[in-house]
């Protein structure tokens, strides 16, 4: 047999070069881009949409879909902002609010595991019921919340704070991503979930508990939709219902540029994160080339089409 | 295995059978399409439950609910589709489900020393444990799948046509694995079509035929053409309508034809007013030829001309061409199951039922009623779905499709598959009709006496080859057996 690069790397290197490419054209034509503060801008820019990747890359990689992710990240805003208004101490808050996250989850595996409705359908209509719940709590307002150290999360490095490189929540989503990232090489679980995606019949054979691994994968959606929703509260240091409306699109295509299959089995953590940066760094390009918000909508969805067509294509030649 | 029988609604298939295999021993099941091989091992492998009968296993009562209670007690099938994970490595695949771990973190060096050890027990020490399985070529797949039985233990392994989709150097290599787990002492159940196959492996082989056990005997007592003797039995059977028809001009000349897997070489003429049998094996390319034939997969090579119209042609094209296609598939690819009657029996033409791409329900239900009538589709109505019917009853729907449309040339592909026995006699009237009326028949059956009964000229199918057509009087069942089976 030849020798050959991996699938997976070739992949990497492929979204690498894009990003340079993107990220090397918006320079030319605006100089001004390319500065270390801007780079941190991009990473904070595109924490709220990675962290949401890693739970929806676990999800696509197992053969499923989540569209309930922008719902719960509003949600997540406002049970968070409430709990602070109503007193309770900022770490109470933050835990209730990854928990309502998580729980949103769970709700979503138990629907689609007992009831056996399609994950796209489930996800739809929780995408409807947890934005209600969200406008519910809150009244239909913004909510607005003392101010803690759950605001800070992301804010913009003071010139004390350099050594830090980059701010609390960057740090957060880099750290998870190299856990979620080893947990799907290195262990029975993240084994489990690529091989569901991949066969799922020949897995149930194997005795592989294909429900169980399931319900855990939606948990894991709604765990990092949690930290999603705390990224976006850190951001408007409000609680606001009806904010990250069609976050889900951003976080399924970030995923989806980052290399996996929508039939599952295929996809990676790096792949995701780099997804989500191409997609930030043509939105902040475009706006710092004073592109109208319309041009940049077109060019984003003509590179997610692009992008999964060379994969087929690279895919095809192999 | 005891007693063993199952039915599927009316169908028997499997009647009273016994079955036993001992360690150390490859032990072949041969039978014709249909015969009910594939279902005893199923039962075996805790895939289907049976109706009746008992299994015993090392001495104790076996009774497997699934097919993992199956492999964790012993025994473990390789289904004819592969059922691995095409991204997990090879080391992954073999051991799934029973992965070593601790507190759920893999020990990875151990899972490939322990799949490599099950590999080097079948004579492929070399294959690459960390490479994923879907850059394997499909024989080292199938060996993946065969190490997942010995890794687990299994003392059984069951081979259902490992070699159907092989080449000759896989087969032999395959063939080592298979022998050297015999010395190991393991049991082989080993279902195949060929028997040259079986007559260099095994060492001893039952005989089913439609559901019965024929017979059990060591290998050397029985010759080729005892097994195909016994495969056939002798059964004459009336409900065949055949008139004398008059074949007219060629309508459908096929020239040399390849697909882009099969066929690999098909060259007959039918003509208006006659029907022609293909016969052959499961997976010898015969509903690939239809497919090719009808566009639905690419040409190759060679040529396919029907009447004025030469060259390929899409689905869409061959329907205006008049030529009408019925899979092998009903529930499928046939027939759109929760759509009613009406709806599936005039899809390929529904710009007569109104004017200006317009569909006037009123008359799409007259035109369905009338096809009810003729074919006698017991319905409520044809405004019913069609999934709600009988087997038979869907099957006359998608056939009177084609007679709605009014093709010309009908290319159908196991027409009588899992229906009653009456249905089949109205099909087989139905067929004859159609030849009668000038209409041209291609019959894809694995069901001998029926391409024999009803069929004008019969050509066999072998490894994607189409032989001669010979005319139907002139051939008999275990010619056309051997030359299916390449003997």
């Amino acid at each position: 047999m030849r020798k050959r690069i991996p699938g997976s790397l070739a992949n990497v290197i492929g979204l690498v070069i894009a990003w340079v490419v993107i990220f090397c054209l918006v320079s030319y034509f605006s100089p001004s881009f390319a500065t270390s503060r801007n780079i941190e801008l991009l990473a904070r820019q595109t924490t709220i949409v990675s962290m949401a990747a890693l739970g929806m890359t676990y999800i696509i990689i197992s053969g499923g879909i989540d569209l309930s992710v922008g719902s719960v990240v509003a949600l997540v805003t406002v049970v968070i902002a409430w709990m602070l208004k109503a007193g309770y101490h900022s770490t109470t808050a933050l835990v209730v609010g990854i928990a309502a996250g998580t729980f949103c989850g769970i709700f979503n595996g138990l629907l689609v595991t007992r009831l056996k409705v399609g994950p796209f359908i489930v996800t739809l209509g929780t995408l409807l019921i947890v934005r209600g719940f969200a406008k519910g709590l809150a009244h239909e307002q913004k909510i607005d919340a003392p101010m803690t150290w759950l605001a800070n999360l992301l804010e913009v490095l003071g010139p004390g704070d350099r050594w830090r490189l980059l701010p609390y929540g960057v740090w957060a989503m880099l750290v998870f991503s190299v856990v979620a990232a080893w947990v799907l090489r290195y262990t029975k679980f993240g084994r489990y979930v690529v091989a569901i995606g991949s066969n799922e019949q020949a897995a149930r054979l194997c005795g592989v508990p294909v429900e169980s691994v399931k319900l855990k994968v939606f948990a894991l959606g709604g765990l990092f939709a949690g930290f999603a929703g705390l990224m976006q509260y850190s951001r408007l240091t409000v609680g606001d219902p009806t904010v990250a409306v069609g976050l889900e699109l951003d976080v399924i295509a970030a995923v989806v540029i980052g290399g996996a299959s929508l039939a599952g089995g295929e996809g990676s953590i790096l792949g995701s994160l780099l997804g989500a940066l191409i997609m930030t760094t043509i939105g902040a390009g475009g706006s710092q080339m004073g592109l109208p918000n319309w041009v940049q909508e077109i060019v984003t969805g003509s590179i997610i089409v692009i992008s999964v067509a060379l994969d087929r294509l690279r895919l095809k030649k192999v | 295995m005891r007693g063993i029988s199952k039915r599927f609604g009316a169908t028997i298939a499997l009647d009273q059978v016994d079955f036993e295999v001992e360690q150390g021993e490859v032990h072949a099941l041969v039978g014709e399409n249909g015969s009910g091989k594939s279902t005893l091992v199923k039962i075996l492998a805790g895939a289907q439950p049976a109706d009746e009968g008992t299994m015993v296993l090392d001495g104790r009562p076996f009774n497997p609910r699934n097919p993992m209670e199956a492999r964790r007690q012993g025994i473990g099938m390789i289904y004819q589709e592969l059922a691995l994970c095409g991204h997990l490595s090879v080391a992954e695949n073999v051991l799934l489900g029973m992965e070593q771990s601790h507190f759920g973190l893999l020990d990875r060096a151990e899972m490939g020393r322990r799949a490599h050890a099950a590999l080097a027990k079948l004579g492929y020490p070399k294959l690459d444990t960390e490479a994923p399985v879907k850059s394997l070529p499909i024989a080292a797949r199938q060996v993946v799948e065969i190490a997942r039985a010995v890794a687990v233990g299994c003392r059984v392994v069951i081979l259902d046509e490992p070699t159907s989709s092989l080449t000759e150097a896989d087969v032999e290599r395959l063939f080592e694995a298979v022998l050297a787990l015999r010395n190991e002492g393991h049991a082989i159940i080993y279902i195949s079509h060929f028997l040259d196959e079986i007559d260099q492996i095994a060492d001893r082989l039952t005989v089913l035929r439609d559901g019965k056990k024929v017979a059990t005997r060591p290998k050397g007592e029985l010759t080729e053409d005892d097994i195909v003797a016994l495969m056939v039995g002798r059964k004459i059977e009336a409900m065949y309508s055949r008139s004398p028809h008059a074949p007219g001009e060629p309508i459908l000349e096929v020239q040399g034809l390849f697909g882009p897997d099969k066929p690999t070489g098909a060259t007959f003429t039918l003509r208006r007013g006659e029907v022609l049998g293909v016969a052959g094996l499961n997976g010898s390319g015969r509903t690939e030829l239809i497919r090719t034939i009808f566009g639905l997969d690419p040409v190759q090579k060679g040529e396919v001309k029907l009447g004025l119209h030469v060259g390929p042609a899409s689905p869409s094209q061959r329907w205006a061409e008049g030529v009408g296609m019925l899979s092998e598939d009903r529930k499928l690819e046939g027939l759109a199951l929760r759509l009613s009657i009406a709806d599936n029996l005039t899809l390929t033409d529904l710009g007569r039922l109104g004017r200006a791409g317009t569909v006037s329900p009123m008359r799409q239900a007259e035109a369905a009623t009338v096809w009810i009538d003729k074919l006698g589709i017991r319905c409520q109505g044809p405004g019913q779905i069609v999934g709600d019917l009988s087997g038979g009853n869907q099957q006359k729907v998608a056939i009177a499709r084609l007679l709605y449309h009014g093709v010309d040339v009908l290319l159908l592909d196991e027409p009588t598959r899992g229906i009653d026995v009456g249905s089949k006699e109205q099909i087989y009237q139905l067929i004859d009709q159609a030849a009668l009326e000038g209409k041209a028949v291609l019959m894809v059956s694995s069901y001998l006496p029926e391409l024999l009964g009803v069929c004008d000229k019969i050509a066999v199918m072998h490894r994607g080859t189409l032989g001669e057509a010979v005319p139907a009087a002139e051939t008999d069942a275990e010619t056309i057996i051997r030359e299916a089976i390449g003997a």
